[in-house]
């Protein structure tokens, strides 16, 4: 097949959308595990939450969509919060891969919980939404179809990873949250509560996740409890990617880690069926050539 | 005492069993799929109603659940025949557990005819065990039909899952058909789960595509019409009974508005004589139009009293014999004739999507499918 630059433009808008929502939900990995050293498997579910919260929110309690879009955000953010304090929070003490097993039951709980409490079926995204065409609008020039929910996509990503940085790097609560990654009893003894700042992490981790999930749904507007399955791995692989522990190598892991994935689908059509194994190569090479990712500092594991 | 209730037990089974014609329904009523036994139950329920007597007795249906499983329709196979004696029964619903039960029913020699499973293994090496529905390479070849000599399509690109027996099955089928009228065909594959197909509509699109065929099941075509109205997609969608369920424009929205599809039955088709009356009989009885689900159970029945009818018999071998032997049957669903194969040859009725509902769109005759 010949290449054409229209399909080639398209599938690159594509990607840079999909690795954009790798990277909210890689954000929250990486936080997390600057933190407290836990990979929280659960952020996948968290996301899938924030999809039912917006759903439910808009069609059970009739709000308009951004009011449950903010619903949503602000009750996994709280769910984000709970998490921490029941899952792991009694944990902090214990050897790390005891919290590690703790994350993956407490990702299967919310699978199981939603499959008991909203059913294991497909639910139709667009019931929520008052603009039901906006999964397939398009911005035509000439003859060149460009999807506008991409754009869309791509804007609220970019606004909310810049509020992420402001709060990070601009304010008192973000500088806790560094300190904290870098040297735990020290910043307790500057009179900063610990608890309080991993419970805010989890919960802007957490809202972040549940942002990424609306905005899934807006692309692919169908969802069950099992959608944040894959999405939650490929972020996992794209902070990894981009050096667990450091926010910026989460962005850029994510938004190549989508475009990876797309350009090579769009190059070699025939490998389409293999399309979730190449996350996970470009995991075990990178693991075998830069095991601390591509914006992670080496540290010596002192014993 | 108990040995008085164990005759009074006693003598009703075996009053009863004079009385009465048993006839078992094998059906999921609690499981994944009920939704789709408790359908089929409607229908029976109706066609006893309507035809409670054979060969000057009661009829009496023996409901059997399956859990929607498939040793549990096994199983519940063994406990119709053994322990309630049926001499015919009508299940089972997906072709999985069908395959299950039919083995057992081949085994103890008791007609088995299913309502809904479109999978050939079903019937296939079987003596016993029939089915009121047409199959996959039916609805493949009524597929390939209508969009060739209906819509006129000459170039088309078939969408696959090649994780469902199902679709790969279905594509073929179509396929075979399409290019022998001399069209072009480009197919592409996907998995159930996947969410993202721009790489397979950018080739469709590069292919010139004036019809996209996907043989998958309804969540996956709701996604691939929306991404491809969206990259400017013009063409036709066509689809076979996989996008048979309410949640396909729910999903989809505007995007699978036109869609077309197979079917076995639609409630506006005018098939036979008997289609009307049953709609209308379904809708006094229950409030609701009739699903296929439901028609087609409504026909098992009735085919399976029809053949007792011809029998003269309730002797379940001759029974089934006599099930296969049925010609020009008029159901609810169609004019259905068996094949000796057990298989049903009957129309195909195609559904399109109108006004984000299920219209009947056109009838393609069993005979342009030989």
């Amino acid at each position: 097949m010949s290449l054409n630059p229209t399909i080639l433009i398209q599938n690159l808008l594509n990607g840079l959308m999909v690795g954009g929502l790798y990277a909210l939900i890689a954000v929250g990995y990486t936080m997390v595990y600057g933190i407290l050293r836990l990979i929280n498997f659960a952020f996948g579910d968290v996301m899938v939450m924030g999809i039912y919260f917006a759903y439910y929110g808009a069609t059970l309690i009739r709000l308009s969509f951004p009011l449950a879009v903010t619903v949503s955000l602000a009750g996994t953010a709280l769910l984000g919060i709970v998490i921490d304090r029941l899952a792991y929070k009694p944990l902090r003490n214990s050897p790390r891969i005891s919290a590690l097993i703790t994350a993956i039951g407490v990702s299967f709980f919310i699978e199981s919980f939603a499959v008991v409490f909203f059913g294991p079926n497909y639910k139709p995204f667009l019931d929520a939404l008052e603009n039901k065409t906006i999964a397939f609008e398009s911005f035509v020039i000439g003859n060149v179809y460009l999807p506008k929910i991409i754009f869309i996509i791509l804007g609220i990503t970019a606004i909310a990873l810049f509020i992420l940085f402001v709060i990070v790097y601009r304010t008192k609560i973000g500088m806790a949250m560094r300190a904290i990654s870098a040297d735990i009893p020290t910043t307790s003894l500057m009179g900063i509560n610990v608890d309080n700042v991993i419970g805010f992490t989890f919960a802007i981790s957490s809202a972040l996740a549940a942002l990424a999930g609306v905005m899934w749904a807006l692309r692919y507007p169908s969802f069950y409890p099992y959608t944040g399955f894959v999405p939650g791995l490929k972020a996992f692989i794209a902070a990894v990617f981009g050096g667990i522990g450091s926010i910026g190598g989460a962005v850029v892991g994510g938004i190549l880690l989508g475009v990876i994935e797309m350009m090579i689908i769009t190059l070699f059509p025939t490998l389409m069926q293999y399309k979730d194994a190449f996350a996970f190569i470009i995991l075990i090479v990178i693991l075998l050539v830069k095991p601390a990712g591509l914006l992670g500092k080496r540290t010596v594991e002192k014993v | 005492m108990r040995k008085t209730l164990l005759l009074v037990l006693l003598s009703f089974t075996v009053l009863s069993s004079f009385a009465s014609i048993k006839i078992g329904a094998l059906l999921p009523l609690t499981g994944g799929v009920s939704a789709f036994g408790e359908l089929v139950k409607k229908g029976i329920d109706l066609a006893r109603e309507e035809k409670p007597k054979v060969l000057g007795q009661d009829v009496e249906i023996i409901y059997m659940d399956t859990r929607s499983e498939k040793t549990e329709a096994a199983n519940g196979m063994a406990r119709l025949i053994d322990q309630q004696k049926v001499i015919a029964v009508i299940g089972e619903v997906i072709s999985g557990n069908s395959i299950a039960a039919g083995e057992i029913a081949e085994k103890k020699k008791v007609p088995m005819v299913s309502p809904s499973s479109t999978n050939p293994i079903v019937t296939q090496g079987k003596k016993f065990v029939s089915r009121v529905c047409f199959i996959d390479p039916i609805q493949g070849t009524a597929l390939a039909e209508f969009a060739f000599k209906t819509l006129k399509v000459t170039k088309a690109v078939v969408f696959t899952d090649i994780e469902q027996d199902y679709s790969v099955g279905l594509s073929n089928f179509f396929m075979e058909r399409f290019q022998k009228y001399g069209g072009q065909v480009l197919q592409v594959k996907y998995k159930s789960g996947d969410q993202e197909f721009s790489s397979q509509l950018s080739q469709a699109l590069a292919f010139g595509a004036q019809a996209i065929v996907i043989t998958g099941y309804y969540n996956e075509i709701a996604l691939i019409a929306q991404q491809a109205r969206a990259l400017g997609y013009k063409g036709f969608f066509l689809a076979g009974d996989g996008a048979d369920a309410p949640e396909l424009i729910k999903i989809g929205g505007q995007a699978v508005e036109g869609l077309y599809f197979t079917s076995h039955f639609h409630p506006d088709a005018p098939v036979t004589p008997v289609t009307k009356p049953f709609v209308d009989a379904f809708m006094k009885k229950y409030g609701t139009r009739p699903s296929t689900l439901s028609a087609l159970g409504y026909d098992a029945y009735m085919i399976i009293i029809e053949a007792i009818e011809r029998a003269k018999t309730t002797k379940p071998e001759l029974i089934a014999t006599a099930i296969r032997s049925i010609k020009n049957f008029q159901g609810a669903t169609g004019t259905i004739t068996i094949d000796q194969q057990g298989n049903a040859i009957k129309d195909v009725v195609i559904i399109q999507v109108k006004n984000q509902n299920f219209a009947f769109a056109a009838k393609i005759s069993a005979s342009a499918l030989k």
